[in-house]
């Protein structure tokens, strides 16, 4: 088995990484990796009833959403989708938590709404007006791989681009000390089926079992095992190297994905 | 699409465990509605509740995994073999090209809503024995299904709210076609939770008496809980008169709102087109329509319009959730599986519980049984964020 895509466009966000062009400089040849707190952009392009209701998960998923889309040049409402994250938003599922643990169990009824793993979703379908499928996702810590897989799955089947976000943030205690992603790391990818002048590379992906693959820069190996979203890192520094490489990503137990990336810039 | 053999399937809910049971219940037109018991609740509402969860333990091997959730996963593989058709085709296969894709909304979070009332009165914390992965996160009812049956292929938790299971059929079957698996184990399981009955609550959703789908004084819904299971395989030369196929799949997003469906079901609409597009069927191809039918006045009202936009008002529907309650990120595999037992004993089930079905309504909603020879099943199975997904089964004949 082999998968075949083309990358028309990245979306990056986390601690200390901007965009994709300050991603791709960091992963390249003497790039510096400087961590810092992950800065997430207000959803401006939510209207202002649903722009009050998100949170990170969303602004995040947003904000990387449209970068990949405004780099490939295509008109965000007519891609399908894959969303996937390890558990969407720890600090909606806290504060339910609390209520439900509260003498009244008085819910809000915004959190209730919010708190279906495929908010960022259905604010994203709500954002650009995608009536497209929209694949949504968990794999625990494999969370990126499981939807590198169904979409490449999808452009194999159906052959129309879509758009691949991935996503999670920082859970707050006391869940934190159960399940202690740091902060906030998101990627999204623009795939296609045929290759476009915004293509910036091929990827042909199959499943193996290889020893994974640690990444050369101290903090950024240990952000690729601090927040799922993150494992997707090899990836990405594949996608920033001039010359054609391999990466290998995590999936579940010793299953990898090991992906052959050849540049089309 | 290339339609896809239903070679194994098994459904556990209020109205039985297993398939003989749920079959004799829906020939009875029995419901397993009953008034609000669960944990702690005080809801005046009715619930449709697994017996014998409680006692159940999991094999001591898995045992970190140990959440009502997946007590209801084991509960269910169970019954009529299943687990058995699972490790033929792994055997047949190899345990590497055998997936697993299951649709749940909330998996184990009763265990988090537990742990939070045991927090440490002193410094908040969790207690020790409190299990995040294996019991609370979307994945964890995947991984131990996973492991359970010793299947080492690729897996993911399909979690899209009320739609969550009806996408797991439309992943395994991408997975399939585009031949990274040989065999899909799809599905969905949901287990009650405060997180459900209080939210639901909250949004003034919940019905006080069972739930009445399509009933002109219908007031809400009611929360049930199930896991339902079907393994997926490409069809092969030699099929049994009684196979089941999954014929179509059709997924779409509303763009409209959170927690509100459309109000002309435009997106439900979009996801019956592209099922029925799939299949490469016409409307009038349609037997029956297992309607998602939850009994809130905006949801029935919505899919009304979206059906009869898309089929007219003569072909028979109904929803089975009077019976089973909405079982939320089950209730898509729940009514795929109700749907096989239709298309295999010539069963039209009536909506239980309802008793006057509403005028304003343009559908051909049956509320008795009906004993008709049919080919092609529709299954609707609509999400809070606007997910829909509608699926089409059919007979191999």
């Amino acid at each position: 088995m082999s998968l075949q895509a083309y990358i028309d466009g990245v979306g990056v966000l986390g601690p200390g990484i901007a965009d994709w062009p300050s991603a791709a400089r960091m992963l390249g040849d003497g790039g510096r990796y400087t961590p810092a707190a992950a800065v997430l952009p207000a959803p401006a392009i939510l209207p202002a009833a649903e722009r009050r209701r998100t949170g990170r998960v969303v602004k995040l998923a947003i904000a990387i959403a449209l970068e990949a889309t405004a780099q490939a040049g295509v008109e965000p409402g007519r891609l399908a989708s894959v969303f996937s994250s390890s558990g969407g938003d720890g600090h909606n599922c806290h504060e339910i938590c609390l209520a439900l643990a509260a003498a009244d169990r008085e819910m809000s009824p915004t959190r209730f709404a919010n708190s279906v793993h495929n908010a960022a979703s259905g604010y994203w379908s709500i954002a650009v007006g995608s009536m497209q499928a929209s694949s949504v996702l968990s794999a625990y810590d494999a969370s990126f791989t499981a939807a590198l897989l169904d979409a490449l799955a999808q452009i194999a089947v159906d052959r129309q681009p879509l758009l691949l976000v991935a996503y999670d943030t920082e859970y707050p205690p006391p869940l934190h000390a159960k399940r202690p992603i740091p902060d906030a790391f998101g990627v999204a990818l623009v795939l296609a089926a045929a290759r476009s002048e915004k293509t910036i590379a091929r990827i042909d992906a199959a499943l193996g079992e290889e020893a994974e693959e640690r990444l050369a820069d101290g903090g950024l190996e240990a952000l690729r095992t601090a927040i799922p979203a993150a494992r997707s890192l090899p990836l990405l520094r594949a996608l920033a190297n001039p010359k054609p490489s391999r990466a290998v990503i995590d999936y579940l137990d010793t299953l990898r994905l090991r992906v052959e990336v050849l540049p089309c810039a | 699409m290339t339609p896809l053999l239903l070679k194994a399937l098994t459904a556990t809910s209020c109205i039985g465990a297993g398939l003989a049971q749920t079959l004799a219940s829906l020939r009875a037109q029995l419901s397993g509605l009953r008034r609000c018991d669960f944990e702690t609740v005080e809801l005046d509402t009715h619930i449709g509740a697994v017996a014998g969860i409680d006692a159940l333990a999991l094999p001591y091997e898995w045992r970190r995994y140990d959440c009502r959730n997946n007590r209801l996963a084991e509960f269910a593989l169970r019954q009529d073999g299943f687990c058995d058709a699972v490790h033929d085709a792994a055997a047949r296969y190899g345990p590497r090209r055998v997936g697993v894709f299951l649709g749940t909304s909330t998996a184990g979070i009763l265990q988090t809503e537990l742990a939070y009332r045991q927090r440490d009165p002193l410094t908040g914390t969790l207690p020790e024995a409190f299990d995040y992965r294996c019991t609370h996160n979307s994945f964890s009812v995947v991984e131990y299904v996973r492991r359970r049956l010793r299947l080492d292929g690729p897996a993911a938790a399909v979690s899209a709210a009320c739609a969550s299971s009806a996408k797991a059929f439309a992943a395994g079957r991408r997975m399939i076609e585009a031949g990274v698996v040989d065999a899909a184990l799809v599905g969905g399981v949901d287990s009650l939770c405060l997180t459900t009955l209080y939210g639901f609550h909250s949004l003034q959703l919940l019905a006080t008496a069972p739930c009445r789908p399509f009933d002109v004084a219908r007031d809400g819904l009611s929360i049930g809980e199930a896991a339902a299971f079907a393994l997926l395989e490409r069809v092969p030369q030699n099929l049994a008169s009684d196979a089941v196929l999954l014929a179509g799949a059709g997924e779409s997003n509303d763009a409209h709102h959170m927690s509100a469906p459309h109000p002309q079901g435009r997106g439900a609409q979009l996801a019956m087109q592209a099922a029925l597009s799939a299949a490469s069927l016409d409307p009038g191809a349609i037997d029956y329509i297992n309607l998602h039918g939850t009994g809130t006045p905006s949801n029935d009202r919505a899919e009304s319009g979206a059906v009869s936009g898309v089929f007219g008002s003569t072909v028979p529907c109904s929803s089975t959730k009077g019976a089973t309650g909405h079982t939320l990120g089950a209730a898509g595999a729940l009514e795929a599986v109700i749907s096989a037992l239709c298309l295999q004993n010539g069963l039209l089930p009536g909506g239980a519980q309802t008793v006057e079905v509403d005028p304003g309504l343009a559908v051909h909603y049956i509320t008795r049984n009906r004993h008709a020879h049919a080919r092609r099943v529709l299954s609707n199975s609509f999400g809070f964020g606007g997910a829909n997904c509608s699926l089409i089964f059919s007979t191999a004949g």
